[in-house]
């Protein structure tokens, strides 16, 4: 595989140096939920960095063209574009509220000038437009420079408006609205490599959409039992193969993943593989199938792996082997001997995101204490690296953090029972070609590179 | 970065790995601990019940959990109810102080009970689910009301969650001035003790005499109830 980014720096998370870029949010202590990131997503060239928030607003950052007099530099990235998503809502058959925030940001492939994304909340889904405007018409015959309109009979002479550039406005306005197709809250969407439909999921259910029909869906998958009583499953995440457009996956918190071909049914409720890996019986203990639960699943860019996460580790999937995953990268297994303190503060059920860089030789995924962690495949390395404001001086290479996870404490080493597990870092991605990566710490959203020579 | 894990300072509640407690020379038994995390797992689905609608992933997974407890429970026969002879039902707490009894033998054995002991309960939890209870949890606008065939335990717990607003928890203990009891008073009859709560499932609202005196490991126990208690009563 090609190596990303240029110099001849290798891919990958190690061979790296990873050093501070910018960091966006307030910095008070105290934190509005409102502003708390709940996706990050680099659009198909990585130009465009879009983040939703609990408070239903999406926030796209832009990538400045690379700076002629320092070449090596790579551009900052500054706010392009900010709209309101979703508004909060009330379902009155039930009393209950639908929250605004925006669970997932999903982009189109760009096919003209303006950009289009996915983004959705609890239950409804939009697609938005995004546009430049740098130009308007001057020179109307029927109306004013001001709007007003003209009396017809005093128009003597005809003349032909003419473009003149204005400041740049930039646009968002929503498109498509699909609603009400989903009983439960939706967890993710994913855009189908035909361009034409995508696929959301809920708790329980799959529906495939085509972008341009918004009063209906079909339903793919539906693990609903008939008696609720006995329901012991869920889905946790869904995505649709990158190249094959009749292929998905669902993960369930069962610590399962099922692979599905549309070309078998209408309704996949029989999947066409089932990842699993068998249970240690040694490790067994009540919170075991908790720590399975999957939270993420994302398929690599080549399409010929996927990556599971659940609670302490990260796995690897090859997708013609179902029997055990081919990687296991363990992300903070110093927490498995803190499992009860972690279930009584409800931590053990946060939802980590996993991504794959460019070339999927490295994958990152989030920890708490504001930690991330990198495991690079080819050199077997991982690294731990901290989202700070302390650490927050341009270009400043990060330091490797370690936890120590018991017994003597090395200088440098933070004790297991000092992490703030309020800092969680959930949410990441990493840029589709360069290495660049955006790291959402609660309300801030750290973009970090690699150092350039 | 000097955040704990308990944003107040509170000494660790739980009993993970293998740190000393403070006040506990040795680890709870497992059925004590095994007891405060099915207790911990009920008053987390009680609470699911907020303005927006419930994770239904993070209900099916405590549930799942409280079920695997059960279960475990059941084959060690920890349901099961003790031989005496009752005429007909007998009032809620007879039932109550009975349970109690069983698990202070236990505790003063201080260890796992053997798993061959006959549970007189099996039919009713081995139904697939505790249905009515998570009937709640999953549809939050279905009513309340029918318990199906739940143990009759279990049935009580949820009944004393449920019915006392706003703070059912704190309902579960009787009267006194603190959240904490004396294992001995609780079991001796007198309500209002000091410190320690009983039992660790905090169903005792009124224990009638003729338990036994606890002995000198439940008394170290009830240190780590301590902790239980306090989760409890501030949630």
């Amino acid at each position: 595989m090609a190596g990303a980014g240029g110099g001849g720096c290798p891919a990958g998370g190690n061979d790296l140096q990873w050093c501070f870029s910018q960091v966006k949010g307030a910095v008070d202590e105290d934190v509005a939920e409102a502003d708390i990131i709940s996706t990050v997503e680099f659009n198909y060239s990585g130009d465009l960095l879009a983040t939703g928030d609990k408070g239903g607003r999406v926030v796209i950052f832009q990538r400045e063209q690379e700076n002629k007099s320092r070449p090596h530099s790579r551009g900052e990235y500054n706010v392009y574009s900010t709209f309101q998503s979703h508004e909060p809502e009330f379902d009155y058959l039930k009393s209950l509220e639908i929250e605004e925030k925006i669970n997932k940001i999903r982009w189109l492939p760009q096919q003209n000038a303006a950009h289009f994304l996915l983004s959705t909340n609890d239950k409804t889904i939009k697609l938005w437009k995004i546009s430049e405007r740098d130009k308007r018409a001057e020179g109307y015959n029927l109306k004013d420079e001001d709007g007003r309109l003209r009396d017809p009979f005093r128009i003597t002479a005809l003349r032909v408006p003419i473009l003149k550039p204005m400041d740049l406005m930039v646009e968002a306005s929503p498109r498509r609205i699909f609603a009400n197709a989903h009983t439960y809250h939706i967890n993710s969407i994913s855009v189908n490599s035909d361009h034409e439909t995508y696929l959301s999921a809920d708790d329980l259910r799959i529906n495939l959409w085509h972008l341009e029909i918004t009063d209906r869906s079909f339903n793919i998958v539906d693990i609903k039992p008939a008696n609720m009583e006995e329901l012991t499953e869920v889905i946790t995440a869904a995505e649709l193969h990158p190249l094959q457009c009749n292929v998905f996956v669902y993960s369930s918190s069962k610590g399962t993943v099922r692979l599905c071909d549309m070309r078998a049914s209408a309704l996949c409720d029989r999947h066409a593989k089932f990842f699993e890996e068998p249970e240690d019986p040694s490790s067994r203990s009540f919170f075991s199938e908790i720590i399975s639960s999957i939270s993420d699943v994302k398929f690599s860019h080549s399409g010929r792996y996927m990556m599971t996460r659940d609670y302490l580790s990260v796995k690897v999937w090859d997708l013609n082997m179902e029997s055990r995953p081919v990687e296991t990268h363990q992300v903070h297994e110093y927490l498995r001997g803190k499992l009860c303190s972690l279930y009584e503060n409800d931590c053990v059920f946060d939802k980590f995101e996993c991504c794959w860089n460019g070339p999927d030789s490295a994958i990152m995924t989030g920890s708490y204490n504001n930690f991330f962690r990198m495991f690079d495949r080819n050199t077997r390395r991982d690294v731990t690296l901290e989202a700070s404001r302390e650490s927050s001086r341009p270009r400043a290479s990060l330091k490797p953090r370690r936890v120590c996870p018991g017994g003597r404490r090395k200088k440098d080493e933070i004790s297991v029972d000092s992490l703030d597990f309020n800092k969680k870092i959930l949410h990441t991605a990493w840029h589709p070609a360069d290495n660049v990566i955006a790291v959402a710490a609660t309300n801030n959203l750290y973009i970090f590179q690699d150092k350039v020579n | 970065m000097e955040g704990t894990m308990f944003a107040r300072g509170l000494k660790r509640k739980c009993w993970d790995g293998d740190e000393d407690v403070e006040g506990a020379p040795a680890a709870p038994s497992y059925s004590l601990q095994r007891q405060s995390l099915l207790d911990m797992s009920l008053v987390k689905l009680q609470l699911c019940h907020t303005l927006v609608e419930p994770n239904l992933c993070r209900s099916v997974l405590i549930a799942n959990t409280v079920r695997q407890i059960q279960e475990e429970m059941t084959q060690d026969g920890a349901w099961q109810l003790p031989a005496p002879p009752v005429a007909g039902r007998g009032p809620l707490d007879h039932l109550v102080s009975t349970e109690i009894l069983c698990r202070a033998a236990w505790e003063q054995q201080g260890q796992r009970p053997a798993p061959d002991l006959p549970s007189e309960l099996p039919g009713a939890l081995g139904a697939p689910a505790p249905g009515s209870a998570q009937s709640c949890i999953w549809e939050a606008d279905s009513s309340r009301g029918h318990r199906g065939s739940f143990p009759k335990s279990l049935d009580q717990i949820f009944e004393t969650l449920e019915s006392r607003a706003p703070s059912p928890v704190e309902g579960l203990f009787a009267d006194a001035g603190g959240p904490y009891y004396d294992l001995d008073a609780v079991l001796t009859g007198m309500v209002g003790g000091k410190s320690g709560p009983g039992g660790g499932d905090g169903l005792q609202a009124l224990a009638p005499a003729g338990a036994p005196p606890p002995s000198a490991s439940c008394k170290r126990d009830l240190g780590e109830l301590d902790h239980v208690v306090e989760i409890l009563v501030e949630t």
